[in-house]
């Protein structure tokens, strides 16, 4: 049996064995994150470091007489074992349900349904990795992670739930540079296809070529702005932190508060929403409630919905919207606008052509203030021409000025940003987003 | 049960060298949020590393199967992993590059954590968020305790044997106050910065509610403050900002990995170049950081770092110039420069490379409120809400939570939303006092790395003025 298989017995295997052990009153959902991963990574087209690692966690939520308590432990895939290791941590659920308080805004678990989705992806064989990226980068100074194998992610509960989500992916996240001079490029998909990874990589050098100019010292100050769809990523990117979660705009913690109070607006072209179609991940959450497929978050510069968690919902006495617990996006779509990609540097006419932005941070949450600076290839453009590469900026901008008033106009097409973060475990998701056009786009350093 | 040596020995003569390093770490996580529990959690992470070396390149394989089986499969993994990069290798490396280190490390904790029951956790945090409760406009409460208990058990077939035990816990208090369309949060220190190894005693119940009431206190005072001027003016730093001023503008930039360009396609590259070591003047002449796994507290102390290179207490920076970087053995050797013991990892399953630890700002020799009284007009900042810095650790943007205006040598009112900018070669250059006494504080979530890893540090910093910096408010 493969990876996927075998966690897929050794997972019904132990998720069997708990739940067949709850005793009156109680009721368990198991939520099982495993992977099987390899990690390339690159320096100068040359292995840094290169590691293999297979990760199996089970999370079990306890409950019992209106009191929860959730503890997390490794699985080894060994079914014996693991049986085992989950008498173990069963044992400490229950002493801690006894000696925690009462939990008022305790979702009850309920049978949330069945899925069963398994891709089968076509990747590099570990031995074939290391080639396959040097040789088409060769007399490049390419930098970077190539990353693949099978991830899971599955829960059941004691209520007859049961979703199970594994796919076999990879990304290869790099950067090429002339000096200090850097692009970014991104090839990720499940299955792998060497001229695809070559057309990539020729992209990214012409761009490359592109920045063999002097960089220009652009004063701080407001200017015309071009983000191109990778830098739009990084700035939607904050919409996960707090902006859309309802508890924290409960809590006082979220950078559209004033847009949900109809203090203000943002701008007519601006629709997002959650799209679980785009395929980039699964629509159940860890209390293995189904998201609705789509779900409009804002339209046309005004505030829809929050995303909205079952425990939030409880909470506040309204309806939750199958958010995950950290309620941000997990698959956001940017609505496409008007503006056609050849007429990008036209209408941006004099300004700055933003490909990535790096490191933002809100400055000022209330009035959803962002810093950040630029990064790789960004230019100066003059009567619709590129002129030279820039030397970073930092920018100090609200999202109510750059994607209220100030936001011209919307590009008719969209690029897929795949989820590459490899924190503590691989992540699914993703995000498929526009390039925007902004005037007076502040910049402050 | 997992025998490490036994393990050891059954694989040892099937490479030129093999390491292996366990890591076993237990998370109690505990959240309480106006006064009703909100998260309680406890989660345990048990896997093996499995390092080998193979024609001058190391190869990795983590797994958390720990049986006989798993163990082997990850093994034959971490030679496929050393023998199909070597020939690509970026460097090369023997064993020279993992000293045989034996020895143990413990954290100092006066009362061990055992002897805390869920229940009284629990009710010093529910208590926490009562004591804000001062007013209907605080409008949300928090108290959180994240306790963790770490073994790293590293062998090799070289010989080191090495057993680390961390007792650590990280608290975060905070509470946000609302009115007419104003919202201000206060937290102890900035996040979770209070972040030590340390036991039981920190969970000192009338200090916590003392600190509790003072949170809610600042937090509503903030609602009517005036904003922070934008304006060029002197800038006095808390130890509790200093921590992160420290960590982004000095141990980042520092970090050999980066200086090599390892990291280039993730956090970033660096402003310094291998030639401005023992050369480049970093900061004014007040201006001493050092590498110090020795502080008590702090959580970064330690007395191995993964490669089984001994920890030893280094100036970085000393009277202002820039003498040493921050990189393990594995760097050492590539840059040919001095370093330090900081090749660590985030846990079993990520391979080790140059992190921080402590890193310090050596004492002064003023007084704080000589320090005040020298400032005809400035700002005195505390608690880290708001971090940015460029990709080479120049153009950076930090905003705090809470401030204080400076005319004439006096404090004279509380500013809300203070903000500052800067580079950071000419930021530190404009450092003109440096007060006796320090404070140590850290993070439990500094990232990093390809694949991306978590870590722990510690700064132990003095209160800091600087001149002519731009500050600004909302």
């Amino acid at each position: 049996m493969n990876f996927i298989e075998t966690m897929k017995h050794t997972f019904h295997t132990v998720a069997d064995h708990i739940l067949n052990q709850l005793t009156d009153g109680e009721d368990a959902t198991l939520n099982l994150y495993a992977e099987e991963s390899l990690f390339v990574r690159f320096n100068n087209n040359k292995v840094r470091q290169n590691t293999d690692v297979e990760q199996r966690s089970l999370s079990l939520v306890l409950q019992k007489a209106g009191k929860t308590a959730t503890v997390v432990f490794n699985l080894t895939g060994d079914s014996q074992e693991d049986r085992h290791r989950a008498d173990e941590w069963l044992s400490l659920a229950r002493k801690e349900v006894e000696e925690l308080p009462l939990d008022p805004f305790q979702v009850p678990i309920q049978n949330n349904g069945t899925s069963d989705f398994t891709v089968k992806g076509s990747l590099l064989s570990p031995e074939d990795v290391i080639q396959a990226i040097t040789e088409p980068a060769q007399g490049a100074d390419l930098a970077g992670l190539y990353t693949a194998g099978p991830i899971i992610s599955a829960t059941r509960n004691s209520k007859g739930q049961s979703h199970w989500f594994a796919t076999e992916n990879f990304f290869m996240d790099y950067s090429l540079y002339n000096g200090q001079k850097a692009v970014k490029g991104v090839y990720a998909g499940t299955e792998w296809n060497q001229d695809d990874f070559a057309v990539n990589l020729a992209q990214s050098k012409n761009q490359l070529a592109l920045m063999d100019r002097p960089k220009k010292v652009i004063a701080p100050g407001s200017y015309r702005a071009y983000l191109a769809p990778a830098a739009v990523a990084e700035m939607a990117m904050m919409f996960s932190w707090g902006a859309l979660s309802y508890n924290n705009y409960k809590q006082g913690g979220s950078a559209l508060q004033k847009l949900a109070d109809g203090d203000t607006t943002l701008s007519p072209h601006l629709s997002l929403r959650e799209n679980f179609s785009l395929g980039l991940t699964h629509r159940f959450n860890s209390l293995g409630e189904l998201s609705a497929e789509q779900i409009d978050l804002i339209k046309n510069g005004q505030l829809v919905t929050f995303l909205i968690n079952s425990r939030s919902a409880k909470e506040y006495g309204i309806a939750g919207n199958g958010a995950e617990s950290s309620e941000g996006p997990r698959s956001l779509e940017i609505m496409p606008g008007t503006l056609r990609k050849e007429n990008i540097l036209r209408e941006l006419g004099t300004g700055l052509y933003l490909s990535n932005l790096h490191y933002l941070n809100w400055s000022d949450r209330l009035n959803a203030r962002i810093t950040g600076m630029t990064r790789y290839a960004c230019f100066w453009v003059e009567n619709g021409e590129i002129v030279a590469p820039i030397a970073d900026l930092r920018f100090d901008e609200s999202l109510y000025d750059c994607l209220g008033a100030n936001l011209l106009a919307v590009t008719d097409f969209q690029e897929v940003e795949p989820q590459v973060s490899t924190y503590e475990s691989r992540v699914l998701g993703g995000s498929r987003l526009p390039g925007f056009l902004i005037k007076d786009f502040k910049f402050t350093l | 049960m997992l025998d490490l040596h036994k393990t050891l020995n059954s694989l040892k003569d099937q490479a030129e060298w093999v390491g292996l390093r366990r890591v076993k770490e237990t998370t109690t996580y505990r959240t309480f949020r106006d006064e009703k529990p909100d998260r309680n959690s406890i989660s345990s992470d048990d896997g093996l590393m499995i390092e080998v070396l193979c024609n001058g390149h190391f190869g990795y394989a983590g797994t958390s199967d720990l049986t006989s089986s798993g163990v082997q499969r990850a093994f034959k993994k971490a030679l496929l992993m050393a023998k199909t990069a070597s020939p690509f290798a970026a460097a090369s490396f023997t064993t020279e590059h993992r000293p045989p280190q034996q020895g143990r490390f413990e954290s100092p904790a006066l009362q061990s954590l055992d002897t805390l029951s869920v229940r009284e956790v629990s009710d010093i945090l529910c208590e926490a968020t009562k004591a804000m409760n001062l007013s209907h406009k605080m409008i949300s409460r928090s108290a959180t305790a994240m306790i963790i208990d770490t073994e790293f058990t590293s062998v090799s077939s070289s010989g080191a044997d090495i057993f680390q035990k961390f007792s650590i816990v990280n608290t975060d208090l905070s509470g946000t106050a609302m009115e007419s369309g104003e919202t201000q949060t206060r937290s102890e220190n900035g996040g979770l910065a209070r972040c030590f190894q340390i036991g039981a005693e920190v969970f000192n119940r009338n200090e916590i509610l003392d600190r509790s009431r003072k949170i809610a206190e600042e937090a509503l005072e903030l609602l009517t403050a005036e904003n922070c001027p934008d304006e060029t003016m002197d800038l006095l730093l808390a130890p509790d900002q200093m921590n992160l001023q420290v960590h982004e503008s000095v141990g980042h930039p520092l970090e050999y990995d980066r200086i090599l360009g390892d990291e280039r396609n993730f956090a970033g590259w660096s402003f310094v170049e291998p030639k401005d070591f023992g050369q480049l003047r970093y900061g004014s002449p007040l201006m001493t950081i050092t590498f110090d796994p020795t502080i008590p507290e702090s959580v970064a102390s330690y007395a191995f770092d993964d490669s089984g290179c001994k920890a030893t207490k280094e100036f970085l920076i000393k009277d202002g110039i820039l003498l040493r970087g921050l990189g393990g053995l594995e760097s050492q050797s590539r840059l040919n420069l001095p370093g330090v013991a900081n090749f660590r990892s985030s846990s079993w399953n990520r391979a080790p490379i140059d992190r921080m630890a402590n890193i310090n700002l050596e004492p002064g020799s003023s007084r704080l409120e000589d320090m005040i009284a020298s400032v005809d007009r400035g700002v005195f900042m505390m608690s880290n809400k708001s971090w940015s810095i460029d990709d080479y650790r120049n153009k950076f943007q930090f905003g705090c939570e809470y401030a204080k205006l400076i005319e004439n040598g006096k404090i004279t009112k509380t500013l809300k939303n203070p903000n500052y900018r800067g580079t950071t070669i000419k930021f530190w250059n404009n450092l003109k006092a440096v007060s006796q006494n320090r404070e140590t504080f850290g993070t439990p979530y500094c990232g990093k790395g390809e694949p991306s890893q978590v870590i722990r540090v510690g700064h132990t910093t003095p209160y800091c003025l600087f001149q002519n910096i731009e500050v600004f408010g909302a």
